[in-house]
């Protein structure tokens, strides 16, 4: 009984933020007053703030900690609780479902920026090779449709090894430069390219798996309409819950420390034996790989893409996500995306701006809390191990 | 000459030039199996240049190194590594963000698992190896500090200068290296510390009779204490080589080094 009594106070904390933080957030999604969504917003930064100083962030860290599979499983009933709420609204949903693609792709630079130190710069180039790929393959083969989430992602590591020679000859700030080039690059190169549908881009095929078809609204019963976008989110946060325990088993295990080891110091990780070509190619092209999969789902949701949707500023939106986030936290990832995402929508006044915003937001980030918002914390290799 | 044939490292004619600057030139030396050799110098003689060369950081502009009868020379820094030869830096190179047995487990590399099968899928083959490499690196540690080896996963950043070392030192031994190189283990140190760390040193010396060291070091008090022969150089040439109480005799040292008329 005591030990039940023990884990569920470890517990609390966490699922007691999880609900409060589900509840705010259908507040926030539901509200639709500008100056309700301002006030929201504040208080939201005021509590977190709060809880911060009084030590509640670090009795919700030790949840997350010390229970890692009960709290995962808290957040996505979390989500579905959402979801569950907002079940026939288009919009909220779109705007959910699209958080969750983002931060799958985001985990996939991660894994190059956070882990191995290769910052990419084209983040949404390999995103927009996933999405012309699925769009592509759903046109013209009948490949299933779940095998077109993993070509997206294949298809974008391959056009990745492109740029894995110029990225490995040259260091740090400059192998950013290559990918910038890459971005810019591969905009033009759809826009001129008539077979990809030029600038006006290229319509996709729903998702359809074993006959459901996706892009279909789920009708249960007589009068009672679910919005096809449910279908996108569930098959999202399987892709995601995929990802993310991918990424967290690769920075428990000797790998990550490879990849660590080789980001904080290259002379010495040579001196120790670590091949630095052979791990900086593994994590650029296992992020580009995860960015493509997240890519191809996106595409197969939204119907239609074009060469817009694939700019420069949309690599630095990833970048800045990562960088608000915390640089290595899969957790961080999560936070920022959703503040990232659901802000510009929600506070419309501030959409035209958005980008200003981004920039100030980065800046501030990097000037008075350069580790993110959420901080990596120091390598666990098997969560919950203790020495004996 | 001395007996160069039967050396663990042996270079001939070892030379390293950065443009019109000689940092090595033309060295012959060698270091006996289990020795503890002192390579001493002014600054600038080549000390960590040699270093630097053995370990392949830098390509080599003329003559050979040889380590247990192999040749080296221009080995790549990970080739150098798996062949037995493991260093410290003489700026602390560790990852300062990184736990203590993160550090130590870099050095560990060739002997863990790399294969992502392993990794990421095969999680109870990869427990027991860590579990193992984790008792292996803890008893290490233990030899220096015991109250370091209880701090294993927490950041290296947190630590004073003198247990930044003894990581750094237990990252180099924890693959069982042949050679070990220490480069100016004392720099930043006080004089109390430096003594702690050269116990520490001497005791897994004794624990691990077929490691040899080369040390570079300028405090003369450490190389009289622990060294068995010392090598001088000036100008990147060997001016000197012998026992301590010899070495500090020889006039073209004090010259050189010592400052002495």
């Amino acid at each position: 009984m005591s030990r039940a009594r023990a884990v569920f106070a470890v517990l609390l904390p966490g699922i007691g933020s999880a609900v409060a933080v589900t509840v705010y957030v259908i507040l926030l999604l539901a509200v639709e007053s500008q100056a309700a969504i301002a006030a929201l917003l504040v208080a939201g930064v005021i509590v977190v703030l709060a809880a911060a100083r009084f030590g509640g962030m670090a009795r919700i860290g030790r949840s997350f900690a010390e229970r890692e599979n009960a709290m995962n499983l808290v957040i996505v009933l979390a989500v579905l609780a959402v979801t569950g709420f907002f079940y026939e609204d288009h919009f909220v949903l779109l705007l959910m479902a699209t958080v969750i693609i983002y931060v799958i792709a985001c985990l996939g630079l991660n894994l190059q920026f956070g882990y191995a130190g290769t910052l990419n710069f084209a983040g949404a180039a390999f995103f927009g090779v996933g999405c012309y790929t699925a769009a592509v393959l759903t046109k013209h083969t009948a490949m299933p449709h779940l095998l077109i989430l993993v070509a997206g992602g294949v298809m974008a590591a391959v056009i990745g090894s492109l740029l894995i020679l110029p990225v490995l000859r040259t260091r740090s700030h400059y192998s950013a430069v290559v990918t910038i080039a890459f971005a810019l690059l591969f905009k033009i190169f759809l826009e001129v390219n008539d077979t990809l549908g030029g600038p006006q881009g290229l319509p996709v095929d729903g998702m359809n798996v074993l006959g459901w078809e996706f892009n279909d609204n789920i009708e249960i019963g007589e009068d009672f309409e679910v919005a096809f976008y449910v279908n996108y989110i569930v098959v999202g946060l399987i892709v995601l819950a995929l990802a993310f325990t991918f990424v967290r088993r690769l920075e428990r295990s000797w790998v990550g420390l490879n990849l660590d080891a080789l980001r904080l110091d290259e002379t010495a990780a040579a001196c120790f034996g670590l091949n630095i070509t052979r791990w900086k190619i593994t994590a650029f092209t296992l992020g580009n790989f995860l960015t493509g999969v997240a890519g191809a789902l996106y595409a197969m949701m939204l119907g239609f893409i074009a060469p817009t949707n694939f700019t420069f500023g949309d690599s630095l939106i990833l970048v800045s996500i990562i960088l608000l986030g915390g640089i290595g936290n899969p957790w961080g990832l999560v936070v920022a995306t959703t503040i990232l995402i659901i802000l510009p929508e929600k506070l419309q006044v501030i959409q035209e701006y958005r980008f200003l915003l981004f920039g100030a937001m980065v800046i501030l980030i990097l000037l008075f809390r350069p580790e993110g918002l959420l901080p990596r914390p120091l390598r666990t290799y098997l969560p919950g191990w203790q020495p004996k | 000459m001395t007996g160069a044939a039967d050396g663990l490292l042996v270079s001939r004619d070892l030379s390293k030039r950065f443009g019109g600057l000689v940092a090595v030139d033309s060295l012959d030396m060698a270091v006996r199996p289990q020795e503890i050799l002192g390579l001493i110098g002014p600054n600038g003689s080549g000390k960590t240049t040699f270093f630097n060369v053995v370990t392949g950081i830098y390509p080599t502009s003329g003559g050979v190194v040889e380590f247990d009868g192999k040749d080296i020379t221009d080995f790549s820094p990970q080739a150098v590594y798996r062949a037995g030869i493991a260093r410290t830096f003489q700026r602390s190179r560790l990852s300062l963000s990184l736990s203590v047995f993160d550090n130590v487990m870099v050095g560990n590399h060739m002997r863990l698992d790399q294969g992502l099968w392993f990794n990421l899928i095969a999680r109870k083959d990869f427990k027991r190896q860590f579990e193992e490499n984790f008792e292996r690196a803890r008893d290490l540690v233990k030899v220096f500090d015991p109250l370091l080896a209880d701090r294993m996963f927490e950041a290296v950043g947190t630590f004073p200068m003198i247990d930044r070392r003894r990581i750094e030192i237990c990252r180099a031994l924890i693959s069982r290296p042949k050679l070990l190189l220490l480069d100016e283990p004392s720099a930043g140190m006080t004089h109390d510390e430096t003594k702690e760390l050269m116990d520490d040193l001497l005791e897994i010396k004794g624990r691990l009779e077929d490691l040899t060291i080369i040390i570079i070091e300028h405090e003369m008090g450490v190389i009289e204490r622990i060294t068995d022969t010392c090598v001088v150089l000036n100008f990147g040439q060997k001016i000197c080589e012998g026992p301590y109480q010899e070495v500090a005799e020889d006039k073209l040292v004090q010259e050189a080094y010592l400052g002495i008329q």
